[in-house]
């Protein structure tokens, strides 16, 4: 969820928490003030009439509420004596203006006695309350409308609020999600005085500055191991060498020669293969000029001839267009020198190497009888399919390697029992 | 033929030591700095093995003292480092070859006699083994003085061999140096050896003098019958 809708969702309930609250509290505070009003008419209400029996004994009679809002009814003394004002709300049948027959309405009314020429009288006003659910009606609309008025404005403000204040990070976002390390030089920078905005700046930087030292650190260790390694290599390798020479072995001990030898053998490629790796990816292949892709495959073609021959495997090579490419020489003749000896050793006997240059593109499709291919760790290092174990494991790592450097796409699809390797120099 | 080994890992300069030897050479080591100075100040060497990093000074400055005396045609650089940087600075500052650690001792073998040969500037482009003569101009073989056909691929493989007569030469020196340095794979071992038996059936049909002898699976020495 996005950060507005997610803002928006929680300013939305907590607004409407307030105004529940608030409104209540304001409602049982208006009733208060209504209540007090009518308790304060209904005693005044109360004074004038027995004021006005001093002058007139009418009211006395008036024994229903009729137009009048009171009657009175005369009781024996005894229950007199233990009456007091009570209010009370009840309801009562009556009729307004704009009602055609009488209905129940609320009304409030005060209860008294009093006495008046030795005679004892209960006295009964009433209020009409219907004033009072309306405001309650008025009221709710009131804070139902505040509330959609309130998140409306929320709603804009926060679009506003977001767009200014968040947009740096928005745009800070937008530059990490397309930082590499190694190969994006400039860092992802914040234009902002907010603190909280340039403290992240100062970590990411710190972040990637210490990313960047371990990742050069990675490539420096893997090149200067590789380099330490040569000469104990070496030192084997002779030995080795001068041991089987002398011809003097044991069956069993000629058997082991051979073995740790040819175990020393893999290793040097291993290494020299590693080597490779990190110089590519270290660029320190700079000796970029146009080389032309078509003189390339034709000499690596020429110099896996033989072998072909030998495995009577037929290499077509189709020339549709002519193809520059400006790269490293040395690299160049070693990513078409990689493909092709993959489709030659993977091939089966009396197999096929087809080998297509068109304008953007060389493709190197191979007959084979291993399955295809774990696409998904084929360009992996050390990635080996269950069928070979001979070679190192690193040369579709060195092709997508070098196609990383020049921005090369590599891919691979399996299609009518032929495994196909397209090399896609730039877009077409 | 003398030859001086400036190698500074004592296991690598014996072993590259008795190895010379074997080819009859006359070997004098130096494993630093200072005594390969001093060697190369008092004596001259038909070939200098010089490995770059040295404790006491750097191998391009020896080559620097070597080709202020004009001497440094006969230098072979062995070094554990394959950068550009100091092939070119071997090379510029007169060196004949630069060889990476790790190599074969037969590749080593190929590379100081092609140093020797061109010292010798006798305009000599052939090999002989037996009744075996090996023309590397015309790129021909003769046997007994009769012309024997190889392919391509036939003519390097028995090359390699005479340059390394009577020594071991490993399946995969033959099949990095026939093919270059960007061979990964052991698959060529069996194109080798069909090509070997083909050889083979060569020397056997021209009665020549010289046959290959498998050397426990490992690679084959050529040697006189």
């Amino acid at each position: 969820m996005k950060l507005a809708n997610q803002s928006l969702k929680y300013f939305s309930f907590s607004v409407l928490l307030v105004i529940a609250l608030w409104s209540a509290v304001f409602y049982l505070f208006m009733l208060e003030v209504i209540h007090d009003n009518i308790d304060e008419e209904l005693e005044n209400q109360k004074r004038l009439i027995i004021e006005k029996l001093s002058e007139d004994d009418f009211i006395l009679t008036v024994s229903e509420f009729g137009i009048n809002s009171y009657q009175v009814h005369e009781i024996p003394e005894g229950k007199a004596v233990l009456m007091r004002n009570s209010y009370k709300d009840t309801m009562l049948y009556m009729q307004d203006e704009d009602d055609p027959e009488p209905e129940l309405e609320p009304v409030r009314m005060l209860t008294t006695a009093f006495e008046h020429n030795g005679h004892f009288y209960e006295l009964s006003i009433i209020n009409s309350m219907i004033e009072e659910s309306d405001l309650i009606k008025n009221l709710f609309y009131a804070v139902v409308i505040l509330f959609l008025l309130l998140v409306i404005s929320i709603v804009f403000i926060n679009k506003l609020v977001l767009q200014r204040l968040w947009n740096p990070l928005y745009r800070f976002l937008g530059q990490l999600t397309k930082f590499r390390l190694g190969e994006t030089q400039n860092k992802p920078t914040i234009d902002t005085k907010i603190q909280e905005f340039s403290d992240l700046q100062q970590a990411v930087a710190t972040l990637i500055r210490h990313n960047e030292e371990t990742y050069e650190q990675q490539k420096q260790f893997i090149g200067n191991a590789s380099h330490e390694l040569q000469t104990p290599l070496a030192i084997m390798i002779n030995k080795l060498e001068m041991m089987a020479e002398k011809g003097n072995l044991q069956e069993e001990q000629a058997v082991a020669t051979a073995e740790m030898l040819n175990i020393a053998e893999r290793l040097v490629r291993l290494n020299k293969s590693l080597l490779l790796l990190t110089k590519i990816e270290n660029k320190q292949f700079f000796d970029n000029q146009d080389v032309s892709i078509n003189t390339v495959v034709q000499q690596q073609v020429n110099e896996f001839e033989d072998t072909a021959d030998f495995k009577n495997v037929k290499i077509n090579v189709t020339e549709s267009s002519q193809l520059a490419v400006n790269m490293d020489p040395a690299l160049a003749n070693i990513i078409i020198s990689n493909l092709l000896r993959n489709a030659l050793f993977h091939n089966k006997p009396d197999g096929l190497i087809a080998v297509e240059i068109t304008e953007n593109t060389v493709e190197v499709s191979n007959t084979s009888l291993h399955p295809p291919l774990d696409t998904t760790r084929l360009f992996s290092r050390f990635y080996k399919s269950e069928t070979s174990s001979n070679g190192t494991g690193l040369g579709l790592a060195i092709i997508k390697a070098i196609c990383n450097l020049y921005g090369f796409a590599i891919s691979y699809s399996y299609e009518k029992q032929q495994h196909c390797f397209r090399l896609r120099f730039r877009a077409s | 033929m003398k030859i001086l080994i400036i190698e500074d890992e004592k296991e690598l300069r014996e072993t590259l030591e008795a190895s010379l030897i074997k080819e009859e050479y006359l070997v004098e080591t130096a494993g630093d700095f200072h005594s390969a100075l001093e060697k190369i100040s008092i004596y001259d060497y038909d070939c200098i093995l010089l490995d770059v990093m040295l404790p006491g000074g750097s191998g391009l400055q020896l080559l620097e003292v070597l080709k202020s005396e004009d001497k440094s045609d006969n230098v072979i650089i062995i070094s554990a480092k394959d950068s550009l940087d100091d092939k070119l600075k071997g090379l510029e500052l007169g060196a004949d070859d630069y060889l990476t650690k790790p190599f074969h001792i037969a590749e080593l073998n190929a590379r100081i006699k092609a140093v020797l040969r061109r010292k010798q500037r006798e305009g000599r482009n052939t090999l002989e083994m037996g009744n075996l003569i090996l023309d590397l101009k015309e790129r021909q073989l003769l046997i007994n003085g009769e012309a024997v056909p190889l392919n391509r691929k036939e003519f390097d493989i028995l090359y390699y061999f005479l340059l390394n007569k009577n020594r071991l030469v490993s399946k995969n020196a033959l099949a990095e140096h026939v093919w270059g340095d960007n061979t990964d794979q052991a698959d060529n071992f069996d194109f080798i050896y069909s090509q070997i038996k083909n050889l083979r059936k060569k020397f056997l049909a021209t009665k020549a003098g010289i046959d290959f002898e498998a050397v426990y699976g490992i690679g084959y020495k050529l040697i006189e019958k």
